[in-house]
């Protein structure tokens, strides 16, 4: 591909493209807006929200200090320590910002649009990480640009509303690259610092960084395979390692991770390597003797290796942490991380669905990269790659993957495109030939002459027009129909809003007392902290897998046990979601059985195992088939009851529980020590008292 | 035996060859990288002696040392000019100026690890 320099008509141009695309991206992300209202959606974007509301109040130092008693009860969170803060951060930053300028706009309003306003930045960013990859391609850089506001991959996790971590992060990840391979073009050690700054946002944001920090050594280590180790890569990868590694571990969650646990190993190791291998080719000129020379470096490479295997031996590095382990192998992992929706494996039609033809240009992106090998096609490459194979395994790297996708496949199009479009004016047969007699072959610069040269290109540059406009339309489809759900606001197909949660918890918030404690399935930790503000004992932080199996084990033992283990816990009020009044598919008795066994995953619930809750053909029944130990359950029977006597459908018979199609085993249910504090309209959440111990002796 | 004498033998040719063949403006900033490695030596000894408490100052401090060295040496392969041509649009003036920035950067996250 032969690129000339930008005319100023082309430079317009491309400004208005990227003007346009910035303007798309946001406005596709706003369905939500336009048919609910600007609320935050889902569960983790509630913490952030509580945690950036705490620091708009209270500043910067307390929210770092800030020690949160009012969760994981008795146990508490530090919340400054746990937390990445560069979400809160920016919101905040646009917050006071906004605020300076007299704009009195709320918190909430902040945090809704922070998706959309990150997405538009995301596609300037992705521009300039296209233009690095393929040394100065506008028209790939275009291309990729204009995929990155649309793909659904992306729009799935930055949609209005969605105010969680990787709404940023993609925008933090892309900048890094971006900033990364210019360091790595221009060998400059400012470009390097300004990368290790990117990189710092990028560890602020979100705990996926660390992918950032192992794919740049490993795209070091492929340069040195594929002999393009230069003295620039060698400045901008030391410089680049040793500040960003430092500005990482400001961050109070990382802390000394970089130091100790393996995640971190491969960067300080090829930082070592790049070093050997520099010293090396220096000595290569000075030294003559070959045999003398090697024993000096296989003396360095020695010692060092000494220092890694003690280090290891020693303790000094742990092994791989939970998620990173669960990545590389599925087998050992503990039931509350195989439980997450998002750590399945990914299906073919999700891939289908997030990155539409992209999937098609992926492949064609690589094989451009391979025919002109340099040190941007590499890291486009290898990015494209990694990913992959990790999407194999969870389907939430298909977020880390849609960058990727857009820059591999805005090279594959750009490159059709360059081969195509000189073709649309080309001579026909007669003039041809009059040419070639009269100049060498290459000067025409015609690669070959075949048959309809121009009505071949005409066909060829229209269709990826017709794809790419599917794909437009795919991609609004995905985000109106698939991903601008608030889960807290629940649509049934017939249009009716269902508000459920919402109710009780501002009922919750208004009638109970100001200390009092509500046990309920971690998903909904968060919501009760945010809406209802009281104290929780689990949430969707899940750090402590013992605390977690213990509320498991009181949802899925019977009701003395649980008032005992309860007691123990001092609970005031249990919360359960039950869908079985409309047919909602995400209520608990759809999730009891990976409460089941997380309960039974630590050693005070060994007793508890799956196979009790089950028939003895190893169905999951809620009806009078369903064994003894599911019907006497805490969780059966807040959820049903009362719900023996309900009428859900007309042609259905009383009790018939919607979510699970089956007819509900105990009518008459009674609850000894608790009693029904509130059930809202729906049925869909319904909160018990957990009663005093009866007096003794009582007649 | 003769192994040892031909490492010292070859030791000393590498120490003469580089006192003729490097100009005096790399001598410098090899004489400055040598000072930083001595300090980062006596922080390392200083560590395993007395303990890693706290570990945050330590770690400032060692890679402050760390991190001096390998811009030193970046600044060296930048001003030297045999790679004249690896880095263009890189002149001895402007990799001095990045120079000073990444130690701005630098001693900015060592002052606010240190503690």
């Amino acid at each position: 591909v032969k690129l000339g320099k930008t005319t100023r008509k082309e430079k317009f141009l491309l400004l208005l493209t990227l003007a346009g695309a910035c303007c798309l991206a946001f406005i596709i992300r706003l369905f939500s807006v336009l048919r609910f209202e600007t609320m935050i959606h889902e569960y983790d974007p509630y913490f952030n929200y509580r945690s950036t509301e705490m620091m708009v109040e209270n500043g910067f130092f307390p929210f770092h200090n800030w020690f949160d008693a009012k969760s994981w009860y008795p146990l508490g969170r530090g919340v400054g320590s746990s937390v990445y803060p560069g979400l809160m951060w920016t919101a905040g930053s646009i917050y006071h910002f906004l605020r300076a300028f007299q704009f009195k706009v709320d918190v909430r309003q902040v945090c809704v649009f922070i998706g959309p306003l990150f997405s538009a930045f995301s596609v300037l960013a992705t521009y300039a990480l296209t233009w690095e990859c393929s040394k100065g391609n506008n028209g790939a850089a275009l291309f990729a640009s204009v995929f990155i506001a649309l793909v659904p991959g992306y729009i799935s996790r930055s949609v209005a509303g969605s105010y969680d971590n990787e709404s940023i992060a993609i925008f933090c990840m892309i900048l890094t690259f971006a900033l990364w391979l210019r360091a790595v073009r221009t060998g400059s050690m400012a470009a390097a610092t300004t990368a290790a700054l990117a990189y710092l946002y990028m560890v602020s944001s979100w705990g996926g960084y660390i992918f950032v920090t192992n794919l740049i050594p490993l795209h070091m280590l492929g340069l040195i395979l594929t002999r393009r180790f230069t003295h620039r890569a060698y400045v901008a990868y030391s410089t680049y390692y040793v500040i960003g590694t430092l500005l990482s571990m400001q961050i109070s969650f990382v802390n000394f991770k970089p130091t100790e646990s393996a995640d971190h190993m491969p960067a300080l190791g090829i930082f070592g390597l790049i070093q050997l291998i520099t010293f090396y080719n220096y000595l290569k000129d000075k030294v003559t003797s070959e045999g003398l020379r090697t024993i000096i470096g296989c003396s360095l490479l020695g010692s060092v290796g000494l220092v890694v295997v003690g280090a290891t031996l020693t303790g000094k590095i742990g092994a791989l942490s939970g998620r990173l382990a669960f990545l590389f192998s599925t087998k050992g992992a503990i039931p509350i991380i195989a439980s997450v929706a998002e750590h399945q494996p990914t299906s073919w039609a999700h891939y289908y669905y997030d990155l539409h033809i992209l999937m098609l240009l992926f492949p064609l992106g690589v094989y451009r990269c391979f025919t002109d090998l340099h040190e941007g096609t590499l890291f486009a490459m290898m990015y494209g790659v990694t990913t992959l194979y990790f999407t194999g395994i969870m389907v939430r790297i298909v977020l880390v993957l849609a960058p990727a996708a857009c820059v591999l496949g805005g090279l594959a199009l750009s490159g059709h495109y360059y081969a195509f479009l000189p073709n649309l004016s080309a001579p026909d047969e007669k003039e041809a030939a009059a040419i070639e007699k009269k100049k060498d072959r290459k000067k025409a610069g015609v690669d070959g002459s075949y048959p309809f040269k121009s009505e071949l290109a005409a066909v060829a540059v229209f269709i990826p027009v017709l794809v790419v406009c599917s794909f437009v339309s795919h991609s609004i489809y995905m985000a109106r129909e698939h991903y601008s759900d608030p889960t807290i606001v629940l649509r049934a197909g017939n249009g009716k809003l269902y508000d459920d949660f919402r109710e009780a918890y501002k009922w919750i918030s208004e009638n109970t007392e100001e200390n009092a404690k509500v046990l309920s399935w971690w998903d909904y930790g968060y919501h009760l902290s945010s809406m209802a503000n009281r104290t929780v004992y689990v949430d969707g932080n899940t750090w402590n897998n013992t605390h977690i199996s213990r509320v498991g084990q009181i949802l899925a033992s019977d009701e003395k046990t649980s008032y005992e283990m309860m007691r123990e816990l001092d609970v005031n009020y249990v919360l359960v979601i039950f869908g079985g009044k409309v047919g909602y598919p995400g209520d608990d008795i759809n999730k009891f059985i990976w409460m089941i066994r997380i309960a039974g995953s630590t050693p005070t619930g060994a007793h508890i195992s799956q196979k009790q809750y089950m028939t003895k053909y190893g169905e999951y029944r809620v009806d009078s088939k369903a064994p003894k130990k599911m019907r006497n359950s805490l969780m059966y029977k807040l959820c049903y009851h009362g719900f023996g006597a309900l009428m859900t459908h007309p042609r259905a018979p009383l009790g018939y529980d919607l979510s699970q199609n089956q007819e509900v085993g105990d009518k008459h249910i009674t609850l000894e020590h608790l009693e029904e504090a509130y059930t809202t309209e729906n049925w869909i959440v319904r909160v018990y008292r957990v009663k005093p111990p009866a007096n003794k002796f009582s007649g | 035996f003769s192994s040892e004498m031909q490492l010292v033998q070859v030791l000393q040719k590498l120490f003469d060859d580089y006192v003729k063949t490097t100009s005096s403006k790399l001598k410098i900033i090899d004489a400055y990288m040598f000072y930083i490695l001595l300090t980062g030596i006596v922080q390392f000894v200083y560590c395993v002696l007395v303990g890693t408490f706290p570990f945050n100052a330590f770690l400032a401090g060692f890679i402050s040392t760390v991190a001096s060295f390998i811009l030193a040496s970046c600044l060296r392969m930048q001003v030297n000019e045999e790679n004249k041509d690896e880095f263009n649009g890189i002149s001895p003036e402007r990799a001095f100026a990045d120079f000073l920035f990444a130690h701005a950067v630098l001693h900015l996250v060592v002052v606010n690890f240190l503690g």
